[in-house]
């Protein structure tokens, strides 16, 4: 047995980083999101003031606020699935007796997940360029007008969702093709002994043997698509009219632009409780799917 | 569906996807050896008619790049080895020594990842604005110094380790650090590569926080240095490729090289349990 002393001088050093660095500045981010903490009392501690969920209120009044999380939830909305369905088709494939080269092609798929967002950002931001970029150029050949990818409210976010699935769906894919490979060969082997299709075993062993992966998966890839930042930073500057301006950019803006650190607190705050909530209800609705099924 | 045509079908999805994977990335690396204004023209050129270094010459000399480079390096080494340091250490402590509250505190540690982390930068920033480290190399790497997800990784791991191993070194009389540094370290090498690997890539290429913390630009990183290079040059295709090139290379070698280490802690780490 080691003595217990010895047990915490091996956890201090790591303890006290998380605590002064992460749990003692999430607990001040709630005090600070009850105060009007602003330039003036980042000036002078004694302009601040107790302003109770002043900030909350406003926010919820405020038009900026609504579309930034409007924003960030289409993100989610459809970026999510696009991109899981992407990693599993993806695995699916590579996961494949038929395919060949298995090693080459899971590292080129994986390829853009080790890169840094703001390179391929920019990346991105030349081949999406409305006269020289090479999307325009592949439209024009097919006949479709050249779109302004990039500075076209309507086309800025959904161009946006195509980079982030690009840049993302290696990583998921991993995970999937090792939770296909977990799959007891003798499942697919009954099953084309029973004549079963390629879709009906995709759909009644696939399926259902992946079920707490894809569980896990889509609520990491939930909360990582909440936190939508870098990409229309680089790429967009939360433009144009603010069609890519995301909870976090309006949280980057409020707190280190104009310096409004109560009001961002309770920005990052309310993205935290949507996050939760989301996590909370996508765990509801599965464990409710499994009723009556072992889990 | 024929064989033969299920092969084909298989395969050519396969190579169409890897494709665009890695188009984007190669044309990258072609437009930055491309004379100045050459990539604003139609059809988009696939390769450079005459290569030259100028733009790396320009990023260098005159946009500071080089700079930005060691920030980088400096800056995403030394997180990873302190980091390693104290997640190594309390991974080890959570899976094999005993103490009262610790499966109760390890899943308070657990909880705690639901909270993301721009809630705390807020204070955060206070913090260091407080502690004169805002806008140093040092407000970058202090709050990475221990993560979450490498002492979860370090305890999977460890928890492997035979307690008769650690059981006998004790009763031959080692002392817990002896152990630790004998013991337990060697047989950690794995995760600690793997882990090294995955704090140094997250550490190169963050960008929110080192946006937030350095505000001059000598202490940038390559993420910070591209972005505000993007703002000002933003027509400048072939200049801005051969910046994405040095920042994204470095990385791209590294996973290339460990391939192997990152995907195994990439399934580790996606493991509950």
């Amino acid at each position: 047995m080691n003595p217990p002393r010895t047990a915490w001088l091996f956890l201090t050093p790591a303890l006290l980083v998380l605590g002064v660095f992460f749990l003692l500045p999430v607990i001040a981010a709630l005090v600070l999101s009850l105060t009007d903490y602003d330039l003036y009392a980042l000036a002078n501690i004694h302009n601040l003031r107790f302003v109770a969920l002043h900030n909350y209120w406003a926010l919820l009044q405020r038009p900026l606020f609504w579309s930034a999380l409007g924003h960030t939830v289409y993100f989610v909305a459809v970026g999510v699935p696009l991109s899981m369905g992407t990693s599993l088709g993806a695995a699916l494939l590579l996961n494949s007796p038929l395919a060949r080269c298995k090693p080459f092609f899971r590292t080129a798929l994986f390829a853009p997940v080790v890169t840094t967002v703001v390179a391929v950002a920019v990346i991105w931001r030349y081949l999406f360029n409305t006269k020289y970029g090479m999307a325009n150029f592949v439209l024009s050949h097919l006949g479709i007008h050249p779109l302004d990818w990039l500075g076209d409210p309507h086309w800025a976010m959904p161009t946006i969702i195509l980079f982030a699935v690009w840049k993302n769906f290696g990583y998921n894919m991993i995970i999937f093709l090792a939770g296909l490979q977990a799959v007891p060969p003798d499942l697919y082997e009954a099953a084309r002994i029973d004549g079963a299709s390629a879709w009906r075993q995709f759909r009644h062993i696939t399926l259902p043997m992946l079920g707490p992966t894809l569980l896990m998966v889509s609520i990491l890839t939930v909360s990582g698509y909440f936190q939508l930042f870098a990409e229309p930073y680089v790429m967009t500057e939360g433009g144009p009219l603010q069609s890519t301006t995301s909870v976090l950019y309006l949280m980057y803006d409020e707190g280190f632009k104009w310096w409004n650190l109560g009001s961002a607190s309770a920005v990052a705050f309310l993205l935290f409780l949507i996050m939760f909530a989301v996590t909370a209800l996508m765990l509801k609705l599965a464990r409710r799917g499994h009723d009556g099924e072992p889990a | 569906m024929n064989p033969r045509l299920a092969k084909a079908l298989i395969n050519g999805l396969l190579l169409g996807g890897a494709a665009v994977a890695l188009f984007p990335l190669l044309w990258m690396l072609s437009v930055s050896f491309m004379q100045p204004g050459e990539a604003s023209a139609l059809p988009p050129p696939l390769l450079p008619a005459h290569a030259t270094l100028g733009n790396y010459r320009e990023l260098f000399v005159h946009a500071g790049m080089g700079r930005y480079l060691l920030n980088s390096l400096a800056v995403a080494s030394t997180i990873t080895v302190l980091s390693l340091a104290c997640n190594l250490l309390a991974g080890y402590a959570f899976a094999k020594l005993r103490f009262a509250g610790r499966e109760r505190l390890f899943q308070a540690l657990i909880g705690a990842l639901v909270i993301p982390a721009q809630v705390a930068m807020l204070p955060l920033f206070l913090l260091l604005k407080y502690l004169g480290l805002v806008n140093s190399y040092a407000g970058v790497i202090v709050p990475g110094m221990a993560t979450v997800f490498g002492i979860f990784l370090v305890r999977q791991y460890a928890r492997g380790i035979p307690d008769e191993l650690l059981e006998a070194a004790r009763i031959d009389g080692a002392g817990e650090w002896r152990i630790f540094g004998q013991i337990v370290l060697p047989l950690l090498k794995p995760i600690m590569v793997t882990l090294a690997i995955f704090s140094f890539l997250a550490a190169w290429n963050d960008f929110m926080w080192p946006l937030i913390v350095l505000t001059g630009q000598e202490h940038y990183t390559l993420p910070i240095g591209l972005a505000s290079l993007a703002r000002e040059h933003a027509q400048d295709s072939e200049l801005m490729m051969a910046g994405s090139v040095i920042t994204v290379l470095p990385v791209i070698v590294l996973f290339l090289a460990m391939q192997r280490y990152y995907l195994e802690g990439l399934l580790l780490g996606s493991v509950k349990g």
